[in-house]
């Protein structure tokens, strides 16, 4: 099958082309990054996590979304998601793929990581992910690709497929909750010492990745001759809707702890975000944007008229990327770091070496996407022809 | 052929290495004026190479203000009490206190978070409590910075080599994307040596056992009221503070 992601239109090329270009661009800067060190980033003692990290513990969220197509489909035998669960299960392909990269762009010795491997330790969370992300990127390999070649030769798919199957829908949610883990029990990090950190992440995980996925039904439909289908993207907005309204609420469940308490080591985290401290307030306004605008779109979005119309649902659920990529790609790892254990303030941003790196990886990442997709719609194009 | 550490088994320990069953500091701020903090601080940074970001051995590697405060490295260093012990600045505490340079350094805790997070077991705790770090094992994943309450860890975000002015052979330089911290002077105990901050600090700063009710740290915990940062987080550090 794979030959599919060989032959191609100009267009398709064309867009091969310029995420190689900017993956090119990404690599011989890390090249750069590995010859100076990670002090090429914005990154600091303080702040000693940023954008990378940010983006890795995102893109897990889009990644274990996959399962909101496959759940529906072989639990409660939603036929109608059988003719996208391809294209959530290639999603979750691209995504965990960044996720690996973004973590090893982040590593000070790269070239030492399989001591994870060597000196294998289970009581770090950091060891859990590791086992949890891999099989995942196994488990969607499999289960895609399998199905994807069954529905080529009309045949059913094969028995041996289903317990992959069967544990692939657990197993997504389980890397997103390991993912939460790896902050949410760090003993002197007020901002993410919170039970509710695992459940945030999945809920905006669940509004996030089939938001994306609505945008790529509706670019798949106008560009190839493969229509995802009405009925399943009226499903997929369902589901953002639920989701990110949770989300929502699950972030005023937050707030309504830290500052009823009045605890000053949850409450100053907040209070950088969103007002500032000490005068410093980077992402002041963006994360204003990314919450006012996360809980103005999770109202719009009940309303059926908006999600019934195309166009409107797509807004929202670009919206719906945005907000949730500004609360864990920018404010959730900062945020935790400031003010730093002596409750003094470094701030943060991303250097722009650190912001090419960054989309070299996410061009990666769609370029591994685009290539999947063009064999997934290639097959289903060849079906019905 | 040798198997791996049989060498190392061989070797007899030094027998005048100082040992206790549990390493616990007591830090006199009594004694602890502006001078002696300073020069233990410079006494353990000469001889653990740490790099002085401010100091380069070549003028033309200046590095700026910003970049000084992001690559800082630090294995000891002076805080003010409100920064050292955050939440507990009381109103009425004496003017003299929030005067106070605190010494800070690993707490070598019993509980050790940093431990619990590294994936490689690249930094551990000793059966004698010293919590170590080997720079030779660590992948650069920071997960141990932000475990550690104290920010008692340093990044090596770029080459520190061009900015140790006089390199002290007898002790590693790092390399750039390695973790590093205080290891109770590990090097200097395993030689019947004091630590070097505490051999600088004209008897403010005083190492022991704590298991032993013998020891010159019992009897300092015993007389003082001591106070400890951030007990409340439960990793029982074991450097204590008289004020």
């Amino acid at each position: 099958m794979f030959e599919k992601a060989l032959v191609g239109t100009k267009r398709y090329f064309g867009v091969l082309g310029f995420l190689l270009l900017l993956s090119g661009i990404g690599f011989f800067i890390y090249l750069r990054q590995l010859d100076f060190g990670l002090g090429i980033t914005g990154m600091s003692r303080d702040v000693s996590w940023g954008f990378y990290i940010a983006q890795f513990t995102y893109l897990v969220g889009v990644a274990a979304s996959a399962v909101m197509v496959v759940l529906p489909l072989y639990l409660h035998n939603y036929k109608a998601f059988g003719r996208i669960a391809i294209l959530g299960e290639f999603l979750a392909v691209s995504a965990v793929s960044m996720c690996l990269l973004f973590i090893i762009v982040d590593l000070g010795k790269p070239s030492r990581l399989f001591n994870v491997l060597l000196h294998p330790t289970p009581n770090s969370v950091l060891f859990w992910d590791m086992i949890v992300l891999n099989g995942y990127l196994f488990l969607n390999i499999v289960c895609g690709w399998t199905v994807l070649q069954a529905e080529r030769n009309e045949v059913p798919p094969p028995n041996w497929l289903k317990p992959f199957i069967y544990i692939a829908i657990p197993w997504a949610p389980s890397i997103h909750t390991v993912t939460a883990f790896l902050y949410a029990g760090l003993p002197g990090r007020g901002y993410w010492l919170t039970a509710i950190m695992a459940p945030r992440f999945l809920s905006s995980a669940f509004a996030a990745g089939p938001a994306l996925l609505v945008l790529l039904c509706l670019l798949v439909r106008k560009y190839t001759k493969f229509d995802p289908g009405r009925e399943q993207i009226q499903t997929l907005a369902k589901i953002v809707t639920y989701a990110i309204l949770i989300n929502v609420f699950f972030f005023f469940c937050e707030v309504f702890t830290v500052f009823y308490s009045q605890i000053p080591d949850h409450m100053l985290h907040f209070q950088y975000l969103f007002a500032g401290l000490e005068g410093k307030g980077k992402l002041v306004p963006l994360m204003w944007v990314s919450i006012v605008g996360m809980t103005i779109t999770a109202i719009l979005l009940i309303i059926p008229s908006v999600r019934k119309n195309e166009t409107t649902l797509a807004v929202a659920c670009a919206a719906v990327v945005v907000t949730t990529w500004i609360d864990k790609g920018m404010g959730l790892i900062t945020g935790g770091f400031v003010p730093n254990p002596f409750e003094g303030v470094t701030e943060y941003f991303p250097t722009m070496p650190e912001a090419l790196i960054t989309l070299g990886v996410w061009a990666i990442g769609f370029l591994i996407l685009t290539m999947l997709y063009k064999i997934a719609v290639s097959i289903k194009e060849e079906i019905r022809a | 052929m040798l198997a791996p550490g049989e060498l190392e088994a061989k070797l007899a320990p030094n027998p005048k290495a100082l040992t206790a069953k549990r390493w616990a500091m007591v830090v006199d701020m009594r004694k602890l004026d502006e001078q002696t903090a300073e020069k233990c601080i410079e006494a353990c940074h000469r001889i653990h190479n740490v790099p002085d970001f401010e100091d380069p051995i070549d003028p033309k590697d200046k590095v700026d203000p910003a970049e000084k405060v992001r690559w800082e490295v630090k294995w000891i260093w002076k805080e003010k009490y409100e920064h050292a012990f955050p939440g507990q600045a009381e109103v009425a505490i004496p003017e003299k206190i929030h005067k106070l340079n605190f010494l800070l350094l690993c707490n070598h805790c019993d509980n050790p978070p940093c431990v619990r997070v590294c994936p490689t077991k690249a930094t551990w705790k000793r059966d004698d409590g010293v919590v170590m770090m080997d720079q030779h094992r660590c992948i650069g994943c920071r997960y141990c910075m932000a475990a550690c309450p104290y920010g008692a860890r340093s990044f090596n975000w770029r080459n520190p080599r061009p900015f140790i002015k006089s390199e002290d052979e007898s002790y590693p330089t790092r390399e750039i994307g390695v973790v590093e911290k205080c290891t109770l002077c590990a090097e200097r105990l395993a030689k019947g040596q004091l630590p070097a901050c505490v051999e600088a600090s004209k008897g403010a700063l005083t190492v022991g056992d704590l298991n032993d009710a013998k020891s010159k740290v019992r009897e300092l915990l015993r007389n003082n009221f001591t106070i400890r940062r951030k007990t409340q987080l439960g990793s029982n550090p074991q450097v204590y503070y008289i004020v």
